[in-house]
C-alpha cells in the first residue's frame, strides 16, 4: 500500500518554478519558429528566475525539515544560497543571451559543410536556455537536499546540462568539445565516488539522511564512517575543484564558451559549497575529528597549488581557473571553521566571489580580434590605452580577487579567515595570507600588461558590448564595489541567515 | 563631523572636481590641484592651532559605525605624533605639486590622472595617520599602495614598471602578514573583551607570550618593509630611482613614515612585552641599516640612488630611537621623521631639477654647478648639510636626541650609530664636491638656474629646515607628551633625567 508523500509546495515552489520554466523552454523549442525563439527564451528564463526569486522572498522566514518528506530541508542558509544562485543566474543569463559565443548548430561536425551552412543561415542553438534553467534548478536543490540520494540527483541535474553547455563554443570547437568530454568523464568518476561513499555511509548509519548519519556517529565500526566521508568528499571536492581533484578546471574553463564558464564558475561554486557546508555542518559535525585534519590539509594544498600554478599561466581563462581553485581553498577554510561565523563568512564570500567572477568573465568575452575571443594574455598588452574603462573595471575585479581592501574580496577574505582563526586553525590563516600574497603577483601582472605595456600590432581590441552584457558587467562591478565599501548590509543578512536546521 | 575628517576628505573632493574637468585643459587642472592642496594645508594648520598640547589623550575624535558585524568603526583621532605627521603630509603635497609642475606631462597617462592619484593618495596619507581603528588603518595602509603604484609605473622613468611591481609585491606581502596578525588580535579581543578594533581597548588585552610574539612579528615585518629596515629594504632604491622626484618625495618623505609610525603606534602599544623581547634584534637591525645604508650611499653613482640609501641609513636612526624606549629617543625619532621628510624633499626636488636640466642622473656628469646655477647649488648644499645633521639645521636636533636616548640604554649601539654620522659626512660631501664644485663639467655650462616657481617651491622647505634647526620647540612641544606617554605605557622609565627643554 503506497501512501502519497506530503509535500509543502510553497517551500519547494522556488525550485519547481525554475523546473517548470525549463520544461516550458523545451516546449518553446518544439513549437515556436526559429525567428522568435531567442527573445521568447530569454524572456522566459528571466521571468522564471524573477518569479522564483519572488517566491523565495515570500518564504524567507519559514523553515521545515520535511519540505519533501525528509529529503529537503528549507532553512535560512538554504534560502540564502538559493537566492544567491538565482541572483547570479539572472546576471549570467544576460551574458549567455549573447548567442554569438555559441555554436550555430551543435550537431554539425567541426569544419563540415553542415557547419558552414548553419553559420550562413545564422541559426542559433536556443536550447541553451532550457539547459541553463535545468542546471539552475539542480543548483537550487543541491544546497537544500538532506539525504544522500537527493544530493546525488541534484548533483546530476545540474551537472549534465553543464557538460553539454561546455561543449557549445562557437570558436575553437574541438577544444570546447574535448573539454566537455573531459568534464563529463571526470564528473562521472566523481559521481561514482560519491555514490560509493554514500553506500558506505548507509551501511554505517542504516539511513541516508544527514541527520541520521549525524545521530549514528560515534558508534562502532568507525572505519566505514571514515570511508564514507572520504568518498563522499571526493565527489564534492571534485565539483568545487579542490586539489587534487581540480585537473578538469583549467581545461573546461578555457574550452567552454565564456558565458558558460562565467555561469559555471559562479553558480556551481555556490551550489557545491552550499551542499558541502550543509553536509559537513549538519551531517558530519559530530565526526569532525575524523575529517577536519583531512579537509584542512586539502584546503592548504588547494590554496597554495592554485596560487602557485596560476603564476605560470599565459591564458587569462586558465589563470582565472587556477585562481578559482585557490579561492576554493579559501572557502574550505570556512568549512573547516565549523562555527556560525564560518558559515556566515562563507555565505558572504560566495555571493561576493560569484559576482566578481561573472563580471570578470563577462569582460573576457568582450576582448576579441578578427577571428574571435582572445584569452592569450600576451595579446592583452596595452588594453588600458585602448579601452581604459573596461581595463580599469577588469583591474578592479582582479584586485577584488586578490583581496585588496575596499573590494568585496577583501571583506570576504577577512571574514572567512577570522572565522578560521576563531576555530583555532591558525595554520590555515597563515597559509591563506601567504597564498594571497603569491596570488597578488599574477593578478597584478595582468594589470601591468594592460596598463604599463604599449599596445603592439596584433594586440586585441574590445568589441562594443551588447546592452545585455553591458548590464551584467555593470551590475557585477557595482556589487563588487558596494560590497567593498559598505558590506554591512549583506554581512548582517548573511549573519542572520547563517543557520542550518537539522 | 570632526575637523580631522573634513581635512581628510578635502583632497578627495578636489580629486572629484578634477575628474569632471576636460583632460585637455592641463594648466587649469594643475592650478586647481595646487590651490586645493594649499587649502588642505591651511585647513590642517587649524588642526595644529586647535590642538591642546597639554592633553595627551586623542583629540578631534570621531567615530561612526562602518561594518557593525565586525564592530569596525570609522574612528579617527589625533595625538601629537599623528598630528605632526599629518602636517608633514599636507605641507609637502602643495610643495611637491608646485615644484614638479611639468612632471606629469611626459607620463603614460594624462596630467589629470596624475593629479587625481596624488590627491587620492593625500586623503589616504591623512587617513592612515588619523585612524584609531585597527581595521581602518589597515584599509588605508593597503589601499594607499594602489595610487603610488600607478604613480611610479605610469609617470616614472627607467625600469619603472618592474620597480612599481617590486614595491607593490613587497608591501602587499608585508601587509598580508599584518592581516593575519590583525585577525589574530581581533579574535583574541573577541574572547576577552568582546570583538573590537579600537586601539585603546586592544592595548588592554592579555595575550600569552608565544602568541604575542607571533602577532608582533606580523606587524613588525610589515612596518620594517615599509620603513624600510635592512634586510627588507631592497625595493626602495629601485622605486626611488624609477619614480618621478615628486613621487619619491611622497614615497620616502611620508609613506615610509607609516612604517616607523606603525612601530610606535601598533608594535609597541599593542605588544609591549613582545617589543621588549625583540628589542635587541631590532636595535641590531637598525644599526646595520645605519651603517649599511651609509656605505651603499657612498658607493652610489646615481643621485637618486644616493638619496634612497641615505634614507635607509636615516630610517635606521629612527628605528633605533623608537626601540631605545627612552623618552628622548622616542621624541628624537618622531622629530626625525618630520625632519627627514623635509630634508629628503629638498634633496629629491633639487636633484630632480638638476637631472631634468642635465638629462642625466649620474653624479659624475655634474660639476661646477656652484658657478653656473648658484641658487640651485646653494639650496642643494643646505639640504645636504641638513641630511648629514649639521648643527643648526633641523636633522641635527633629532639625530642628537636619538643618540642620547639610545646611549642611556644601549651605549654600544649608540656608539656604532655615531659612526653613521661620520659616514654621512662622506656620502654627502663627496657628491657635493663633485657636483657643485670643481671645474665646470662639459655640457654643464648652459644649465639654467631655478625659475621663480621653483624658488617659491623650495624656499619654504629650506626655511623649515633652518627654523627647525634653531628652534624645534613648537614641534617638540607637540611630540614630547605623546612620546613620553608611549614609553611609559610600554612599561619603561627613563634611565636618566629628562632632557631639558
Amino acid at each position: 500500500m503506497l501512501t502519497a508523500p506530503s509535500l509543502s509546495y510553497a517551500l519547494l515552489a522556488p525550485i519547481l518554478i525554475v523546473l517548470a520554466g525549463a520544461v516550458a523552454g523545451v516546449l518553446v523549442e518544439a513549437f515556436v519558429s526559429m525567428v522568435h525563439r531567442t527573445a521568447i527564451q530569454l524572456t522566459l528564463s528571466i521571468g522564471t528566475l524573477l518569479l522564483s526569486l519572488q517566491q523565495l522572498w515570500r518564504i524567507r522566514d519559514q523553515s521545515s525539515t520535511t519540505a519533501a518528506v525528509n529529503s529537503v530541508t528549507i532553512d535560512k542558509a538554504g534560502i540564502f544560497l538559493q537566492a544567491t544562485v538565482i541572483l547570479l543566474a539572472l546576471v549570467a543569463v544576460l551574458l549567455i543571451a549573447d548567442l554569438d559565443n555559441f555554436v550555430a548548430l551543435a550537431s554539425a561536425l567541426p569544419g563540415s559543410n553542415e557547419e558552414q551552412s548553419s553559420l550562413r543561415e545564422k541559426s542559433k542553438q536556443t536550447e541553451i536556455f532550457p539547459l541553463f534553467l535545468f542546471a539552475v534548478a539542480g543548483m537550487m536543490l543541491f544546497p537544500v537536499a538532506t539525504d544522500l540520494i537527493t544530493l546525488f540527483v541534484a548533483l546530476e541535474v545540474f551537472s549534465l546540462p553543464l557538460y553539454l553547455l561546455a561543449g557549445l563554443s562557437r570558436r575553437r570547437r574541438l577544444l570546447s568539445q574535448e573539454s566537455a568530454l573531459k568534464y563529463f568523464l571526470l564528473g562521472a568518476y566523481a559521481s561514482a565516488f560519491f555514490l560509493f561513499g554514500a553506500a558506505f555511509l548507509y551501511g554505517y548509519a542504516g539511513t541516508i539522511s544527514l541527520a541520521g548519519i549525524s545521530a549514528a556517529a560515534g558508534g562502532a565500526n568507525d572505519i566505514f564512517l571514515l570511508i564514507g566521508i572520504i568518498f563522499v568528499s571526493v565527489g564534492l571536492l571534485f565539483k568545487i575543484s579542490a586539489v587534487p581533484f581540480h585537473s578538469w578546471t583549467p581545461d573546461v574553463y578555457q574550452g567552454a564558451p565564456t558565458p558558460v564558464t562565467a555561469f559555471m564558475a559562479a553558480c556551481t561554486k555556490v551550489a557545491a559549497f552550499g551542499a558541502i557546508l550543509r553536509i559537513f555542518y549538519v551531517g558530519f559535525a559530530e565526526s569532525q575529528t575524523i575529517w577536519r585534519p583531512i579537509i584542512t590539509a586539502v584546503a592548504i594544498i588547494t590554496m597554495l597549488f592554485g596560487s602557485l600554478v596560476a603564476i605560470a599561466q599565459r591564458d587569462v581563462k586558465r589563470m582565472l581557473a587556477y585562481s578559482s581553485i585557490a579561492h576554493a581553498g579559501f572557502l574550505l577554510s570556512g568549512v573547516v571553521a565549523l562555527n556560525k561565523d564560518g558559515l556566515a563568512a562563507s555565505l558572504f564570500y560566495l555571493f561576493a566571489y560569484g559576482f566578481a567572477t561573472l563580471g570578470a568573465f563577462g569582460i573576457i568575452a568582450l576582448i576579441r580580434d578578427s577571428s574571435g575571443e582572445v584569452s592569450d594574455l600576451n595579446r592583452w598588452v596595452g588594453l588600458g590605452k585602448k579601452s581604459p574603462l573596461i581595463a580599469a573595471t577588469f583591474s578592479f575585479l582582479l584586485l577584488s580577487f586578490a583581496g585588496i581592501p575596499l573590494t568585496s574580496g577583501f571583506v570576504g577574505k577577512f571574514a572567512i579567515f577570522s572565522a578560521a582563526y576563531e576555530s583555532g586553525n591558525i595554520a590555515l590563516v597563515v597559509v591563506g595570507v601567504l597564498a594571497s600574497a603569491i596570488a597578488a603577483f599574477f593578478y597584478i601582472r595582468v594589470i601591468i600588461m594592460m596598463f604599463f605595456t604599449d599596445p603592439v600590432n596584433d594586440s586585441v581590441s574590445v568589441i562594443i558590448p551588447s546592452i545585455k552584457s553591458r548590464v551584467s558587467i555593470i551590475i557585477s562591478a557595482v556589487i563588487s564595489i558596494t560590497l567593498g565599501i559598505a558590506p554591512s548590509l549583506l554581512l548582517t543578512t548573511a549573519d542572520n541567515f547563517a543557520n542550518f536546521i537539522k | 563631523m570632526s575637523l580631522l575628517t573634513i581635512v581628510g576628505l578635502l583632497p578627495l573632493i578636489i580629486a572629484g572636481i578634477i575628474s569632471v574637468l576636460p583632460s585637455k585643459n592641463n594648466e587649469l587642472i594643475k592650478r586647481i590641484a595646487f590651490a586645493g592642496s594649499v587649502i588642505v594645508a591651511l585647513a590642517s594648520l587649524f588642526l595644529a592651532i586647535g590642538f591642546d598640547k597639554s592633553n595627551t589623550s586623542l583629540q578631534f575624535v570621531q567615530s561612526n559605525a562602518w561594518i557593525p558585524t565586525f564592530n569596525i568603526n570609522y574612528a579617527v583621532g589625533l595625538d601629537g605624533i599623528s598630528l605632526v605627521l599629518i602636517l608633514l603630509s599636507t605641507i609637502l603635497v602643495p610643495i611637491v605639486l608646485l615644484a614638479t609642475w611639468h612632471e606629469s606631462d611626459g607620463g603614460r597617462w594624462s596630467s589629470k590622472a596624475f593629479y587625481i592619484l596624488i590627491l587620492v593618495l593625500e586623503t589616504m596619507m591623512i587617513g592612515v595617520f588619523a585612524a584609531t581603528d585597527l581595521f581602518l588603518f589597515y584599509v588605508f595602509f593597503e589601499a594607499m599602495l594602489i595610487p603610488i603604484y600607478f604613480l611610479i609605473g605610469g609617470y616614472g622613468s627607467g625600469n619603472k614598471s618592474a620597480a612599481a611591481v617590486k614595491f607593490l609585491l613587497y608591501s602587499l606581502f608585508g601587509g598580508l602578514l599584518m592581516l593575519a596578525s590583525i585577525i589574530g588580535i581581533y579574535v583574541i579581543s573577541g574572547n576577552q573583551i568582546g570583538a573590537t578594533f579600537d586601539l585603546t581597548q586592544l592595548a588592554t588585552l592579555k595575550i600569552d607570550n608565544r602568541t604575542e610574539n607571533l602577532l608582533f612579528l606580523g606587524f613588525f615585518i610589515a612596518f620594517a618593509i615599509k620603513a624600510p629596515l635592512w634586510p627588507f629594504h631592497t625595493w626602495l632604491p629601485d622605486a626611488a630611482k624609477a619614480a618621478t622626484p615628486g613621487t619619491s618625495v611622497l614615497l620616502l618623505g611620508v609613506l615610509d613614515k607609516v612604517g616607523t609610525y606603525g612601530m610606535i603606534r601598533f608594535c609597541i602599544q599593542l605588544f609591549p612585552d613582545a617589543s621588549k623581547t625583540f628589542t635587541p634584534i631590532i636595535i641590531t637591525l637598525a644599526v646595520v641599516s645605519i651603517i649599511y645604508g651609509a656605505f651603499m650611499a657612498i658607493g652610489q653613482k646615481d643621485i637618486k640612488g644616493l638619496i634612497a640609501f641615505t634614507s635607509i641609513s636615516h630610517f635606521g636612526f629612527i628605528t633605533m630611537g623608537i626601540f631605545a624606549m627612552t623618552s628622548q629617543g622616542m621624541s628624537g625619532a618622531n622629530l626625525y621623521m618630520v625632519n627627514h621628510g623635509f630634508s629628503t624633499a629638498a634633496l629629491f626636488l633639487i636633484a630632480g631639477w638638476m637631472i631634468k636640466r642635465r638629462r642625466s642622473s649620474t653624479i659624475s656628469d655634474f660639476g661646477g654647478l656652484q658657478r653656473v646655477t648658484p641658487v640651485m647649488a646653494w639650496t642643494f648644499f643646505i639640504a645636504g648639510m641638513s641630511s648629514l645633521a649639521l648643527p643648526g639645521l633641523s636633522s641635527f636636533v633629532s639625530e642628537f636626541l636619538v643618540l642620547v636616548g639610545t646611549f642611556t640604554r644601549y651605549p654600544i649601539a649608540a656608539v656604532i650609530g655615531t659612526i653613521g654620522i661620520v659616514l654621512a659626512a662622506l656620502y654627502i660631501l663627496i657628491p657635493v664636491q663633485k657636483m657643485l664644485h670643481g671645474p665646470i663639467a662639459a655640457s654643464n655650462e648652459k644649465l639654467t638656474d631655478l625659475s621663480l616657481r621653483e624658488k617659491l617651491a623650495i624656499s619654504p622647505v629650506i626655511l623649515i629646515i633652518i627654523l627647525m634647526g634653531f628652534y624645534p620647540k613648537p614641534v617638540l612641544d607637540l611630540i614630547n607628551p605623546t612620546s613620553e606617554k608611549v614609553v611609559v605605557n610600554a612599561g619603561y622609565t627613563d634611565p636618566v633625567a629628562k632632557v631639558v627643554k
